[in-house]
């Protein structure tokens, strides 16, 4: 324990979380991604997918404990981070200006908090269903739960949808920053290098968000419908 | 040229302090931005006025004296100058120029422009040194050093700690400093036998003294005068997450 | 006054040995019973203050300046010369030695020059070990260049920042002593007085710059490393706080100021540009290696330089000096330079310029070569000036740079007042009448890292002192002094600036006592300063009071401190009836123009005793033996 605090007590060992924490939530981002990106392939694709994971039984739960401790560490660090660094500019330039920082790089606790209350809402709305209970009503032609049919009814809101793609936007913000800082606070910076690790953080943020985005708006378009028989809400 | 210059006024380290309006008129090309405050001071010491203070000394880019926040600014708008070096070629008549001191809690003002910076100092008593006491070394040429390694630490080594990168990171942290520092000892054989020591020290002494966290937004390299690449700040995370993990002392 | 070099008997290459072995010694466990006060952080005092508290010497030291890391040492941008040899080109610690005196025109005292060739290697190796990253070749040993004065290359060099380099070494070894508590550091602190008990140095009185405090401090003995003077000229390469207060403080307390004339200009500085110069910069004499020094043949002549035939150039140094060239002593090259603008062909605006041309080396070498050896001093040039020195020469002119004079010091390296030490710029001992290039860097960290650490501890072994406190009446007494002397400056409040009266000065100093001096310009200026003086206290105007940071009031102290030691240097000016390095007296020279010594008269150090402000100080005369060096004509043909 008193190693944790020490580790939070120090500035750079407080990056080194948000980096390292960070990481995991990319991978994690990216799988999440990938997995849904079957939406595309059809209704049975995506339900044996989702079954799988279903089954994972144990095993899933200490993953999602172990996201769920990555995310918590990665917001305590940067509510730690952020306000020791408030403290450390007491009164503030009457003229406000910057060279060389990005947006993306200022307004990284916004997005930040702005992704966590997304979070929210969406493991309230697809996973925990407590924003649309007869969610978890739905099962297929062989019994599984409809997952595939679930997000097609969930997208299939036009708000519901925009506040999804917002909420990617936003989320490729912050990774566009997140990715490139993540390996300058481990130590990985090198002339030689340094170009590549940044077309390598735009190019992983688009295309999560992209990916991500792909869904709400294939429901929307209509690339992904809803199968036979699964009434519209 | 005329200018319209806001200024922050603090009579010492407990007022509160307000920005004032001054004109200055008369301001030529050549002159340096602090010889334009020269003008501007000698003219409220024949009103009976304070002049306006500010660090400054050998006024040639090296000392690491001035320290001025020009709109916002650490040392102004051109790329690796110190304000003693940015000349009034650089703006026009009419201008309106804010200038404040460098803010941190780590640095606070001691009167108008002036701050305090000893906390830069006491990072260097934690340990940024080469404890070789004098004499009983061995020959100069005795360890080569490769051109390649000898110019990278002399790249960081060009630190003139004037304080713009705190001044300038939003968190005002002052990594690039003593990522500067690390850096320099790290690329010569010399600094091998405390490095894990010194960037565990150094880097403790930072946080003691309040300076705010890296979020890696470069500005500390956009405006340092000697160009210091945040390369070195990389470099320091390195070092010291591999000391945390490591020392055993 | 007594003037007792203390210079040991015996071989001038076995001197310092001998002596070393005859000095003194304290044992370790005693050593922290005695506490040293150093004054000013540059090289020599920043060196000094490190090593002494590595013997276990309990050490007080003060600076100016709001981080030790800021004396103007730093500002040194060519080198560090030693006679390492490495180049394998004929140097030896003997020729380091003749070329410095020979350099300073045979007017440095044999033994002192013997002994600082002598420690120059040990400095280069002390450097390295910690962590100076001087510039190497491919191989990884270290690089050498050439510099003025010297046929050799001998000069380490750490980009164009060398001063900077090693400052930040000698700093990083008092930030280690510091942090270990061996040393106590007060920036922001200006000296006042120093203060002496029954004849000893025993103590400073210093201010406290942020709160106006003024508070003694007292030791066993004191260093003062507090620089030149060269800012007694306004306009100067110095930082804009370089001061002679600490050392004229000392003059007046009893201490011989030794050669105050001494005064060096140096060749390539950037041209004065108009009356709101409040400094000027230097640029390194490094670059007279590659750049070419010329004049147009023909009087005012205002073309485009690029636009001037090489056949109507005139490439005076070359023409005049062919086995040095460019590379001729500083003293040498200014002069040139000024002659050259007196007959009407300088160039720029003012025509009080010459060019400093990189065409034939960047023809030679390719842009790139220029760029990787002078980038940022090129660099510096264009933000100072506007244009761009690889497509149109740069235009130099001499500016005041450096002080040889300084406090008459003993081999000791302490003045006639015992206890009180000086080193680095502040005495007056190595350099004679003309200091050679990179050579000011190897003289303070000699004095500080290789000879105080030695005498000092025979001066406080040689002693049986009585312990003094800061209660003594001399302190109260001083201390009063300083207080008065504050008010009345802070009583000023007449209609001139502080600053005006310093450039009138400056102009006064620069016109008569600057880079060649006559009798009846030196007997003008010694008029005008007194009536200036008057001016200041008449008339002066400074404003705030003396409980806060109050830069009016400190700088009024620096000037008040300059309007009376401009008279010692004219003094010192006028009774040197010859012409020696950096003191030219137009009265004496060859009939081509160079400068005319008399050994006869003047082979001695004139230290001067303070009688009172405006009475004329007394001379007493330490005679300069050379026997090691043949006293010839300094020749650069």
């Amino acid at each position: 324990m008193s190693a944790l605090v020490r580790f939070f007590q120090s500035t750079i060992l407080s990056k080194v979380v948000m980096a390292g924490t960070g990481l995991v939530l990319v991978l994690f981002l990216l799988g999440h991604m990938i997995g849904n990106l079957q939406m595309h392939i059809g209704q049975e694709k995506m339900n044996v997918y989702a079954e799988t994971l279903q089954h994972l039984g144990g095993v899933l739960w200490i993953i999602r404990s172990g996201l769920l401790l990555f995310l918590v560490l990665h917001i305590i660090a940067s509510i730690r981070l952020k306000a020791l660094n408030l403290s450390a500019r007491p009164e503030a330039y009457a003229f406000k200006n910057t060279v060389k920082a990005t947006l993306a790089s200022r307004t990284m606790i916004w997005t930040g908090v702005m992704i966590a209350l997304f979070l929210t809402y969406h493991l309230l709305h697809f996973t925990i269903k407590a924003t649309n209970p007869q969610f978890g009503g739905l099962v297929d032609a062989v019994g599984r739960h409809d997952v595939y049919s679930m997000v097609v009814l969930g997208y299939q809101n036009v708000l519901i949808s925009i506040v999804y793609i917002a909420a990617m936007v936003l989320l490729g913000y912050h990774l566009i920053h997140a990715i490139e800082s993540m390996f300058q606070t481990l130590g990985i910076n090198h002339p030689k290098y340094n170009s590549f690790i940044h077309r390598l953080s735009v190019t992983l943020s688009l295309v999560i968000v992209i990916g991500f985005i792909s869904i709400p708006v294939g429901v929307l378009f209509g690339w992904i419908a809803l199968p036979a028989g699964v009434v519209a809400l | 040229m005329k200018l319209k210059l806001h200024i922050w006024r603090q009579k010492h380290a407990q007022d509160k302090g307000k920005m004032v309006t001054y004109e200055v008129d008369g301001i030529i090309e050549d002159m340096s931005f602090l010889e334009m405050l020269d003008v501007l001071n000698e003219k409220l010491i024949v009103n009976g006025e304070e002049p306006v203070a500010f660090d400054h000394d050998c006024r040639e880019g090296i000392c690491g004296a001035c320290s001025l926040t020009i709109n916002g600014i650490p040392h102004g708008f051109e790329k690796e100058t110190t304000i003693c070096q940015l000349h009034m070629r650089h703006f026009k008549d009419g201008d309106t120029i804010y200038i404040e001191p460098w803010r941190a809690r780590a640095f606070p003002v001691i009167k108008d422009l002036v701050v305090d910076r000893a906390a830069f100092d006491r990072i260097m008593q934690a340990g940024g040194f080469v404890s070789a006491h004098t004499g009983g070394v061995p020959d100069a040429n005795a360890t080569p050093i490769s051109k390649i390694d000898a110019d990278k630490a002399m790249d960081y080594a060009a630190c003139i700690g004037c304080g713009a990168c705190v001044a300038a990171c939003k968190n005002a942290s002052a990594m690039l400093f003593v990522a500067a520092k690390v850096s320099q000892y790290a690329y010569l054989p010399q600094g091998q036998p405390e490095r894990k020591k010194r960037v565990l020290n150094m880097v403790a002494q930072m946080d003691a003294e309040g300076f705010g966290g890296c979020t890696n937004q470069y500005e500390c390299e956009a405006v340092c005068p000697k160009g210091i690449s945040v390369a070195a700040i990389a470099l320091m995370n390195r070092d010291f997450l591999k000391a945390s993990l490591t020392d055993a002392s | 006054m007594t003037l007792d070099s203390k210079i040991p008997s015996g071989p001038i290459a076995e001197k310092w040995d001998k002596h070393r072995f005859e000095m003194k010694l304290i044992n370790p466990a005693n050593k922290r019973k005695y506490s040293v006060i150093v004054v000013g952080t540059g090289l020599a005092g920043a060196s000094a203050a490190a090593s002494l508290a590595e013997l276990g010497y309990e050490v007080t030291a003060f600076c100016y300046n709001d981080s030790a890391r800021r004396a103007h040492s730093i500002a040194a941008q060519g080198g560090i010369n030693a006679a390492k040899n490495y180049p394998n080109d004929g140097d030896s610690i003997y020729r380091l030695f003749y070329d410095t005196v020979k350099g300073g025109d045979f007017r440095a005292r044999e033994a002192n020059v013997y002994r600082l060739a002598q420690v120059s290697n040990n400095i280069i190796d002390q450097c390295v070990a910690q962590g100076v990253p001087f510039a190497r070749e491919y191989g990884g040993y270290l690089d050498n260049r050439s510099f003025g004065g010297a046929q050799v290359s001998r000069t380490f060099y750490a980009r164009g920042q060398t001063g900077q380099q090693l400052l930040l070494g000698a700093y990083s070894a008092l930030m280690r002593q510091t942090g270990l508590g061996n040393v106590k550091l007060y920036c922001r602190h200006e000296m006042m007085e120093v203060v002496l008990v029954d004849g000893h140095a025993r103590g400073v009185v210093m201010r406290d710059m942020v709160t106006g405090k003024i508070a003694s401090y007292a030791a066993d003995a004191v260093i003062l490393a507090t620089g030149g003077y060269a800012n007694v000229f306004f306009l100067s390469t110095n930082a804009i706080a370089c001061n002679v207060t600490a050392a004229y403080r000392a003059y007046k307390k009893g201490a011989g100021f030794a050669n105050p004339c001494y005064t060096q200009i140096h060749p390539t500085c950037i041209p004065v540009s108009g009356d709101h110069q409040s400094k000027l910069t230097l640029m390194s004499e490094s670059l007279r290696n590659d750049g070419r020094i010329w004049v147009p043949k023909a009087k005012a002549d205002k073309r485009n330089p690029n636009d001037i035939p090489e056949e109507e150039r005139d490439y005076y140094l070359e023409r005049k000096y062919p086995s040095f060239g460019n590379l001729s002593p500083r003293d040498i090259s200014s002069r040139s330079a000024k002659e050259a603008c007196d007959d009407g062909r300088g160039v720029g605006q003012s025509g009080y310029g010459v060019n400093l041309d990189f065409r034939d080396a960047i023809n030679r070498l390719g842009k790139h070569v220029i760029e990787e050896r002078y980038g940022n001093l090129f660099q510096m040039y264009e933000r100072i000036t506007g244009e761009d020195p690889y497509s149109v020469p740069m235009r130099i002119y001499p500016a005041a740079h450096y002080t040889m004079g300084g406090l008459w010091v003993d081999y000791n390296l302490m003045s006639n007042v015992p206890g009180l030490h000086v080193l680095g710029e502040a005495n007056f001992s190595d350099h004679g009448a003309n200091r050679l290039g990179a050579s000011a860097l190897m003289q303070g960290l000699a004095d500080g890292y290789f000879v105080i650490p030695y005498t000092i501890g025979h001066y406080l072994a040689s002693y049986k002192k009585e312990k003094v406190t800061t209660d003594h009446p001399e302190f109260r007494k001083a201390e009063e002094e300083v207080r008065g002397r504050i008010g009345s400056l802070l009583s000023l409040n007449g209609s001139r600036t502080v600053a005006s009266i310093h450039r009138e000065l400056g102009n006064i100093m620069w016109e008569y006592c600057g880079m060649g001096r006559n009798e009846t310009g030196l007997k003008k200026a010694l008029e005008l300063i007194p009536a200036l003086r008057e001016e200041f206290w008449q008339n002066a105007k400074v404003v705030g009071d003396g409980e806060s940071l109050n830069n009016a009031l400190e700088r009024a102290g620096r000037v008040a401190d300059f309007l009376e030691f401009s008279e010692l240097m004219c003094h010192d000016a006028l009774a040197r009836n010859e012409s020696c390095g950096g003191h030219f007296r137009e009265e004496y020279q060859t009939e081509d123009g160079e400068a005319l010594r008399n050994d006869e008269e003047y082979a001695h150090v004139a230290a001067w005793e303070f009688t009172g402000v405006g009475s004329k100080p007394n001379l007493h005369k330490e005679p300069l033996v050379f026997e090691n060096v043949k006293l010839q004509t300094r020749s650069y043909k």
